[in-house]
């Protein structure tokens, strides 16, 4: 099999490219709710379904809580499921977040990331993620549309690992990724559903074989469901490293849990998730070019946090610049910061860290910014540096 | 079409919901249970909201449920029910799943209040489940707290009796008439003590393709405050004072299915509970009077909504030819 034969190269939004590829992978219950900036996927599907291009069921609910909860029955009973949401919507959803990651259901989640009311607004940043960060789903930012694309269908494969066995969510900035127009290469549907196969649980809401789904613990076992899902994952970082390795074996497209960019040789280090990576890798490559050494490291698989593979990357520079995208009010610094800093520390790492807040509620960040911040590094960290919102108006 | 229960013998043996839960001695939520799903066909997938029937009939590593059974929070029960069912459908088309008949449970909290949005919505999507609403008007699992549900006049934790106020100020909400705004093809109340006509009318109700609706009374012993050996008969004097009448809407037309012509007073219902006690203090006496009032008026509206709607949903009745001249 040559790998050209099974693409075909198409402009899409982001949101088109998730509709896309759940067409593709052969979903069986999608249950949704329209949210700006996720809501081109669900009028993509719906027009899928129109033209009688979607096998599967569109479950066009009254609320994203009843979106959740409807992909949680359809999950219990065997079905492949999807789900998209953004910002209040995630938020509205976040009791379920829990029950569905508490059940082990493997369902797959679009994120069109946007800010938090209030004050109300439409753009992007992780707030809404970070703030469900400890419900128990895998979590992947995306850089790019065809990444986009790549990992909603490398999603399935991995949450549906009897192995996982826990729901995932692909994040991306909403309309920064959302919207933007980018070229794809579309992979056939036959190889993509070998690739996936069927959904196989081991358990499901099934009368030959009666089972009670979502029972009562008591302080006796709840514990041990948890430590039962903070082992499965653990174990997601080795399956993502295969979903990886067998995606590529038919797309030859590889990311990786993380991206790294002059990692080996950067005495500044900058972390980061999202759409910004690339911009900032842009800003890193300019600055080298002018004769300066810096490095990004962007983070795809952020939960489970691949602190191993991370830490791998960090014993080269100096100092490191972490980049928030969301902020924990009241808290030292943004949640990656935070990630990054206990990670040092856990390896006995003491290495200066500037943390920096960045565009909340969709305020841009551009290449000269990205300058600008590896040059606030240069010389070593100055007093106030340890925590900075950068960007905002004075 | 579906088949009326002529007999206890016609039932089936098999035990839908095991002994050994952990509900309350004289709690109605598990005779409702056993009468819905004794009557429904054997592979019904259950749903289950938060509340009484789940915490006692679930408690890890015990399931008192010989049925495939799922619970997740307390507002959803009917959108679990909705992927549940829109899962079947996709799976079937495969050849990876049958069909089978869903019925959910959620109490009065779980299906008046908190639970209202999820049911609404599933039932205007035209998803095909009975939801039983297994209504002992409070939030009994919580320790007995008003609901949308509780009767007027009624004693709760959260609508006490005091000298300044006594019980809920406000009356129950009509959940039949919210439910028939949806247009559902049958929606129904129904009673332990009338099991015949309860499980009848959960035939009835899944021989339809759509939403089904049956409002069963579940009395609560700890709630209600009465002796835990009374329940049927609670259940029964709710029917025989006209308190909780027996009825059905069948695309739109309701009908009194155990009309009460000559009830038994109000009282008598009331008076052998706790929770009304303080109505029949000489200072209440208005009060009772605005209950029964209240009793009065809705059986007469059934009566009168019986007539006009049988006029107006039936098929139309055949005109005679105009005679020729």
């Amino acid at each position: 099999m040559t790998l050209a034969q099974t693409v075909r190269v198409a402009a899409l939004q982001g949101d088109e490219a998730v509709a896309e590829a759940v067409r593709q992978c052969d979903v069986d219950v999608v249950a949704a709710y329209p949210i700006t900036p996720q809501t081109i996927i669900v009028e993509k599907l719906a027009e899928f379904v129109a033209d009688g291009r979607f096998a599967g069921e569109f479950v066009p609910v009254e609320s994203e809580h009843s979106a959740l909860s409807a992909c949680v029955g359809a999950s219990a009973t065997g079905a492949r499921v999807f789900t998209a949401t953004s910002s209040q919507g995630l938020a509205y959803m976040h009791e379920m977040l829990y029950n569905a990651s508490g059940m082990r259901l493997p369902i797959v989640m679009a994120v069109a990331n946007r800010a938090l009311s209030a004050p109300l607004v439409l753009n992007a940043d992780h707030s809404d993620m970070m703030g469900s960060r400890d419900c128990g789903w895998i979590q992947v930012y995306a850089e790019n549309v065809e990444e986009i694309y790549d990992r909603t269908i490398q999603m399935f494969k991995l949450s549906e690992d009897p192995r996982v066995m826990l729901p995932s969510a692909l994040n991306f900035e909403g309309f920064i990724l959302s919207h933007d127009k980018e070229r794809v290469r579309l992979l056939e549907e036959a190889p993509i559903r070998n690739f996936l196969g069927r959904p196989r649980p081991k358990y499901r809401l099934d009368p030959d074989a009666p089972m009670t789904f979502g029972a009562i613990a008591t302080p006796d076992s709840y514990y041990e469901f948890r430590m039962q899902q903070a082992e499965a994952m653990k174990a997601t970082l080795g399956v993502f490293e295969e979903v990886e390795r067998d995606f590529e074996k038919f797309s030859g497209r590889r990311y990786g849990a993380v991206d790294a960019y002059n990692t080996d040789r950067a005495d500044r280090l900058m972390v980061i998730n999202g759409s910004a990576g690339g911009t900032m890798r842009a800003a890193a490559r300019a600055l080298n070019a002018a004769g300066e050494n810096v490095g990004v490291l962007a983070i795809k698989l952020y939960r489970p946090f691949p602190v191993d593979e991370v830490l791998s990357h960090l014993s080269r520079c100096k100092t490191v610049i972490t980049m928030d995208r969301s902020i924990s009010l009241g808290a030292q610094s943004g949640p990656i910061s935070e990630d990054i800093k206990s990670a040092l520390l856990g390896a006995g790492e003491n290495k200066p860290v500037m943390s920096v807040t960045y565009g909340i509620g969709g305020r841009d960040l551009l290449i000269d910014d990205g300058k600008k911040i590896f040059g606030m590094a240069k010389d070593g960290l100055q007093d106030g540096a340890g925590n900075m919102m950068y960007g905002v108006k004075g | 079409v579906y088949e009326q229960i002529k007999g206890l013998k016609e039932l089936p043996t098999d035990e839908p919901l095991s002994p050994g839960h952990r509900l309350c001695p004289g709690c109605g939520a598990s005779v409702v249970v056993r009468q819905v799903l004794l009557a429904a066909p054997k592979d019904t997938i259950v749903a289950n909201a938060t509340g009484c029937l789940e915490v006692s009939t679930a408690l890890y590593p015990y399931s008192a449920w010989n049925r495939p059974w799922i619970h997740s929070a307390f507002e959803n029960a009917a959108a679990v029910a909705s992927g549940v069912e829109s899962a079947l459908k996709a799976l079937e088309r495969r050849g990876e799943a049958k069909q089978h008949p869903i019925i959910v449970f959620g109490g009065d909290g779980g299906t008046y209040d908190i639970g209202f949005q999820a049911l609404s919505g599933a039932m205007e999507r035209g998803h095909k489940f009975l939801y039983v609403c297994y209504d002992n008007e409070a939030y009994m699992n919580t320790g007995i707290q008003r609901s949308g549900g509780t009767p007027m006049g009624a004693w709760t934790t959260t609508t006490q009796v005091g000298s300044a106020r006594g019980g809920k100020p406000e009356a129950k909400k009509d959940l039949i008439s919210i439910v028939v705004a949806h247009r559902v093809p049958y929606a129904a109340t129904a009673s332990i003590s009338h099991w015949r006509d309860l499980m009848t009318k959960v035939r009835k109700a899944l021989s339809k393709d759509g939403p089904t609706f049956l409002h069963v009374m579940a009395p609560c012993t700890r709630g209600w405050r009465f002796d835990s050996a009374k329940t049927v008969r609670m259940s029964r004097l709710a029917v025989e004072t006209r308190f909780f009448p027996l009825y059905e809407v069948e695309d739109g037309i309701y009908k009194l299915t155990f009309p009460v012509p000559s009830p038994k007073p109000v009282e008598e219902y009331l008076k052998l509970q706790g929770r009304y006690s303080h109505l029949f203090l000489p200072q209440n006496a208005s009060e009772l009077d605005t209950i029964k009032k209240g009793v009065t008026d809705n059986y007469r509206r059934l009566e009168r909504l019986s007539q006009i709607t049988g006029q107006l949903y039936a098929p139309e009745v055949q005109q005679p030819a105009p005679r020729s001249a």
